[in-house]
């Protein structure tokens, strides 16, 4: 490709760095970027089902899936939902990495590794097994979590079969898988605040919990505010637990835009209006990247 | 009234360690249960109240998922397509890793900004063209379409570069003078020193290949050659009802991840907090 090209006339020997780049450029050539920008063109197509078995059938039209897409009433319920996973379930899952964090960074704790590789193995399993393991526990008559809330009193929750709640189980769910990834860059964070701050706090007669207010959270804070936006953009690509779980409902309470631009493309077949949406989806990270480039501009070390 | 020293750090190990048996607890139940109910008779974990532990062991919903559901199948297909994607993107993403960090070439920096900008373009942008490009090259149905699209991987080059550059010039040099090409470099020297990242690229691949749906679930058409996960959440489609069952499923597809990590947890760990620096 123009790679090769450009070496040809100027240069007799096309320089080694190149060698060794290109398996990897011209895959992410062919197969990711070249891809992206197929997907602007696409989206301003009428790709459907004939299209698929004769392309020559898509035509040109311009806007009109974005027009669609936003008069669609399902889109505007697919980002509610997918912000609401993403802003509730983001911010939840770093508080709890940090708990953990804390917990295991603890000087007094033992089995500091044990408790490390507990914490973080849900994060390494697969994800379609445990969204099914979790259906069961979240079973609304002989589910393990119903019991044991019945024990401080919690009547029966629908987890799953209530539109109210659906969508706070996947975050539960979820915040449950995903906890131990941040952990793990919360405990760097917290490893790299020099001991001399908190020992100077304890000298001038600070409590623990001041310490952690006053030395811990605003030496975090940047730390933090990268891997809530990271886990938020991760968040926002919610795919597989509505589709194992709900199915996208009840009453569509669960369906993700993913999910949703994946039944337009993938069930239905109609590409054009599924690039549109994944467009949409696009624009809404790029926000989400701008607002942590401009508050972090030294990212998450 | 107010405690001595040696009390009050008793009870602060105390309450430190109490909160690491409800943290812990919370995070293994799920698994635990798993594993319990996949041993139990078939009904016993509709129940209630929810029944813990097997009341008599039985090793059924397995024999039936190996036998008549065929579930050995979809974990060798597993196995193979995570194998196939973890030795292939390690000479890709390696290579490119650490020509990105360690040799010039005109363009090199540019090109890297621009991989570096493509990190924030979610997947599933790219999913409906490559969908048809995979069409088009007749790869749809197979393993191939699969694989391929995901081998070379921005964020493995980023690790293998950050790794990389801390070899010293003088080391590679050395060796050139000696007349070594610089593939030979690469594979006598480079390999050897950057291993430690290999280890984590290598766990990384195979993990995310392994557990990964979307795509599998999109090329993959004919259910014989549907992976671990793909087929989980078919059967669950067909027999939701049946707990056990679709528990020792589960087991069957995590269990191979799971050990892989206690084993290679270092470099596993090593691979967040490396990758976390960007």
């Amino acid at each position: 490709m123009s790679v090769a090209g450009e070496s040809v006339g100027r240069v007799r020997r096309i320089a080694p760095g190149w060698w060794f780049v290109a398996p990897a450029l011209l895959l992410i050539i062919v197969f990711f970027l070249g891809p992206v920008i197929a997907a602007v063109g696409l989206s301003f197509t009428d790709f459907d089902l004939y299209a698929l078995a004769d392309p020559r059938a898509a035509r040109w039209v311009g806007v009109r899936n974005y027009v669609r897409v936003l008069h669609e009433p399902l889109f505007w319920q697919a980002l509610r939902n997918t912000l609401y996973f993403a802003i509730v379930g983001g911010p939840l899952t770093v508080a709890a990495s940090l708990g953990a964090a804390l917990l295991v960074n603890a000087r007094a704790l033992r089995w500091k590794a044990t408790a490390r590789a507990v914490f973080f193995a849900p994060f390494v399993t697969t994800l379609v097994a445990v969204a099914i393991v979790w259906r069961y526990l979240y079973h609304p008559r002989y589910g393990l979590l119903n019991y044991l809330l019945g024990y401080v009193g919690v009547h029966p929750i629908d987890w799953l079969g209530d539109p109210n709640w659906a969508m706070p189980a996947i975050i539960l769910m979820a915040t449950w898988k995903n906890f131990g990834y941040n952990m793990l860059i919360c405990i760097a964070g917290l490893q790299s605040i020099p001991r001399e701050l908190h020992e100077a706090a304890a000298l001038d007669g600070a409590t623990p919990f001041q310490r952690f207010r006053h030395v811990t959270i605003p030496m975090l804070a940047p730390t933090l505010f990268f891997v809530v936006i990271v886990t938020m953009i991760g968040y926002l690509q919610l795919f597989t637990e509505p589709y194992v779980m709900t199915q996208g409902g009840p009453l569509r309470a669960t369906t993700s835009l993913v999910l949703y631009m994946y039944e337009e493309g993938f069930r239905w077949w109609r590409l054009g209006v599924a690039a549109a949406i994944a467009f949409l989806l696009f624009l809404l990270i790029v926000i989400f990247t701008i607002i942590q480039r401009r508050i972090s501009p030294r990212a998450g070390t | 009234m107010s405690l001595s020293r040696g009390q009050r750090d008793r009870v602060a190990q105390t309450a430190l360690h109490s909160a690491l048996i409800v943290f812990g607890a919370l995070s293994l139940i799920p698994l635990l249960w798993m594993l319990s109910a996949s041993f139990m008779a078939t009904g016993e974990a509709s129940n209630f109240p929810p029944a813990l532990i097997p009341q008599r062991p039985t090793l059924e919903h397995y024999r039936d998922l190996f036998g008549r559901l065929a579930l050995g199948r979809y974990a060798l297909n597993s196995a193979f397509v995570a194998t196939v994607t973890t030795i292939a993107a390690l000479c890709i993403n390696a290579s490119a890793g650490y020509a990105f960090a360690k040799l010039r070439f005109r363009g090199r920096d540019r090109t890297f900004r621009v991989l570096a900008a493509g990190l924030a373009i979610p997947v599933q942008v790219a999913m409906l063209p490559l969908f048809l490009l995979v069409k088009s090259l007749g790869l749809v149905n197979n393993y191939g379409g699969v694989i391929v699209p995901g081998l070379a991987s921005i964020f493995g080059i980023f690790l293998v570069r950050q790794y990389a550059l801390a070899i010293p010039d003088d080391l590679l040099d050395a060796a050139r003078i000696d007349g070594a090409s610089e593939f030979r470099v690469f594979r006598s020297i480079v390999l050897p020193t950057i291993k430690p990242v290999l280890a984590t690229l290598a766990l990384w691949t195979f993990l995310a290949t392994w557990n990964d749906f979307m795509w599998p679930l999109i090329v993959l058409s004919d259910d014989r050659k549907y992976t671990l996960p793909v087929a989980l959440a078919g059967l669950v489609g067909e027999h939701a009802q049946d707990v056990e069952l679709m528990m020792a499923g589960a087991v069957i597809t995590v269990l191979p991840v799971l050990t892989l990590f206690l084993f290679l947890q270092r470099y596993y760990v090593e691979g967040v907090t490396e990758g976390s620096v960007k």
